[in-house]
């Protein structure tokens, strides 16, 4: 496959350093709107939460970490996050729509199987919401955003993340490479 | 002045239309940059593709700067804005397991929001772990409570945690940001094309 010289990626994405600047402007606007930063995980955390109030109130109650999040009159889904994520639904199905990327398909290396792809996200994905609950934040919300303010923690925490993902790199690139 | 919203400038009723507002720019500049693809997220712990790394350290770069001028110009107050609280240990350890999953699952939580809306099954399946992995940790709250509650060292930045002017550190931050840049075009030269 490699061997043609003349291959090229299925789909042709924005020069990084526009997008990034795009992105850089949209966190400025956020702080200067809101005063706070962008985020991702959190909308996941909500969506835990107002799973396991719906499903078993009492144990939610008596829960130390899901009850710092519930209200009497509000639903825990009713946070600014949520809303953010919303948009991010929006705003990149948007963008692919626009550019033909749509449809359902499990994107993996040409040298494993849908299956153990779908494995390694779903083990991606756990490690990831345990990591962000303990961190208080993932890539957006603590590093990027955090990094935005010159957040000491927002640093470290952006230095473990892409620290570790390269030290571990090794051991997961037969799904890669 | 800045920020808007905690000032009383937009009244607080404005804040959901706008945190949707942010989000779809937020979701549009993802995708468009290419963050639904998590073989093109993987590239840069592999050396074959650096738009991740570049559309970051760019974003982080031009936001950290855009703050500090806002607020030099008077528009925005920065010592008013939410800075990412420290917790030590809390920040090495969750960002070490954060970076684990990241290089299993090629994404992260944003960047699997975006693959999500373009229909990626993986990415519906990684947002389901996330979900199982904040279960696990709200139900093992107990265990987890000296590291996410202790070695708390306030909302501090770096000015506060190293002594620095904060100008020059944003100075120094784009020197190593453009080095960064150089050193990974470099690298993708000389590593094997991966096509996605």
């Amino acid at each position: 496959m490699t061997k043609d010289k003349k291959q090229k990626n299925r789909h042709v994405y924005w020069n990084p350093y526009f997008g990034g600047f795009l992105l850089g402007i949209i966190i400025l606007f956020t702080f200067y709107m809101t005063g706070r930063g962008l985020g991702a995980s959190g909308a996941m955390k909500s969506s835990v939460v107002s799973i396991v109030e719906t499903v078993a109130p009492t144990h939610a109650e008596n829960n130390a970490y899901y009850s710092q999040f519930i209200t009497e009159d509000e639903s825990p889904m009713k946070t600014w996050l949520v809303f953010e994520a919303l948009g991010v639904l929006i705003g990149a199905f948007i963008s692919g729509g626009l550019n033909g990327r749509i449809g359902w398909r499990v994107q993996h290396s040409p040298n494993i199987t849908s299956k153990r792809r779908l494995l390694f996200a779903l083990g991606g994905g756990v490690l990831f919401g345990l990591g962000a609950q303990i961190a208080r934040g993932c890539t957006s919300g603590a590093a990027l955003s955090g990094m935005a303010v010159l957040s000491t923690g927002g640093f470290i925490t952006m230095f473990a993340i892409f620290g570790s993902a390269y030290a571990f790199a090794y051991f997961f690139r037969k799904n890669w490479i | 002045m800045g920020p808007l919203i905690p000032n009383g400038v937009i009244p607080a009723e404005w804040d959901s239309i706008i945190a949707i507002l942010i989000g779809i720019a937020f979701g549009f500049v993802l995708e468009a940059s290419g963050f639904s693809s998590s073989r093109k997220l993987a590239g840069q712990f592999y050396g074959y593709d650096f738009a991740v790394l570049k559309v970051f350290f760019t974003a982080a770069l031009v936001s950290v700067i855009g703050v500090y001028y806002m607020d030099y110009l008077g528009y925005l107050d920065v010592t008013q804005l939410y800075v990412h609280p420290f917790y030590l240990w809390g920040a090495i350890i969750g960002g070490i397991i954060m970076g684990v999953g990241f290089v299993a699952a090629g994404f992260c939580p944003g960047t699997s929001l975006c693959a999500v809306a373009i229909g990626k099954i993986d990415a519906i399946v990684y947002v389901g772990g996330i979900m199982v992995g904040v279960f696990i940790f709200s139900e093992m709250y107990t265990i987890f409570e000296p590291i996410y509650n202790g070695y708390f060292y306030g909302n501090v930045t770096l000015e506060d945690s190293l002594g620095i002017n904060p100008y020059w550190f944003v100075f120094i931050f784009s020197m190593i940001a453009i080095v960064a840049f150089i050193a990974a075009d470099m690298v993708r030269k000389r590593v094997k094309k991966v096509f996605y």
